[in-house]
């Protein structure tokens, strides 16, 4: 019988989770390079500029919904490659839990930011 | 038919020398995918100087960018993120069953795009900057 050579567990969700993320990211990050690197110069970011973007609803929820996606498919590539190389127990569910964590802080945090740039939620 | 795969051996990194494609696909795209998470937690941050006002925001990514190192870590976060899109379009293709046979030539592909994508992309990256 072959050994399995995959990260994730047979009849999880996660690989499922990991690779719809994965297409959604694909178009947004390359978005995201191409508007901050070639249309705008990283040199010329001002307050201003990251403001007059995220005022508008539609580049606000764009970001919010790129922040989660980003975050859950690091966060679950991370722990997919940890369990990969052998975590089990104790030290799966305290690395999940430490993970978990991060990635609500880093949320939060995302989303702060957001909302200092764009003075609130712009509806 | 299946057949036996230990992955112990595989994963052996002394053994780099008898990797194949795949296996090299395999350890680029986790390491992108280290740098690029560890990248993000990083950049959170330093927008985050937002919260401290405008100016701080400002000084703080225009003193960056001012930087010729920043600029050429940008080109190499260019370069691991290109990487990772292309490898991870290949891999979600080979999940569908689109060019497992040729899993081999589309890695290389990934490769030799990432590479154009990047030389060609270093002048707007030093585009500015002084030395």
């Amino acid at each position: 019988m072959a050994e399995r050579y995959t990260s994730f567990e047979p009849g999880g969700r996660r690989w499922l989770w990991q690779r719809l993320t994965a297409a959604f990211l694909v178009v947004v990050l390359a978005f995201h390079f191409f508007l901050l690197h070639f249309v705008n110069h990283a040199d010329e970011v001002t307050f201003a500029l990251s403001q007059a973007r995220m005022e508008q609803l539609t580049y606000f929820s764009l970001m919010i919904l790129f922040l989660v996606t980003a975050t859950f498919h690091g966060v679950n590539g991370v722990y997919n490659a940890l369990v990969n190389q052998g975590l089990t127990g104790t030290r799966k569910t305290a690395v999940k839990a430490i993970l978990g964590l991060a990635s609500v802080l880093l949320i939060v945090q995302g989303v702060r930011t957001a909302l200092a740039w764009a003075g609130g939620v712009p509806i | 038919m299946s057949q036996s795969y230990n992955r112990g051996l595989i994963e052996d990194f002394s053994r780099w020398r008898e990797f194949s494609a795949g296996m090299w696909a395999w350890i680029f795209h986790k390491f992108t995918g280290w740098v690029l998470v560890g990248y993000l937690f990083t950049h959170i941050a330093v927008l985050s100087t937002a919260l401290s006002g405008a100016a701080a925001y400002t000084n703080t990514i225009q003193a960056l960018e001012s930087l010729l190192v920043v600029r050429i870590l940008e080109v190499g976060l260019l370069a691991v993120a290109v990487f990772h899109i292309l490898n991870g379009l290949r891999l979600l293709f080979v999940d569908l069953g689109v060019g497992l046979e040729a899993q081999d030539k589309s890695f290389y592909a990934s490769l030799i795009l990432t590479g154009v994508i990047v030389v060609a992309s270093v002048p707007t990256f030093l585009s500015g900057v002084s030395i």
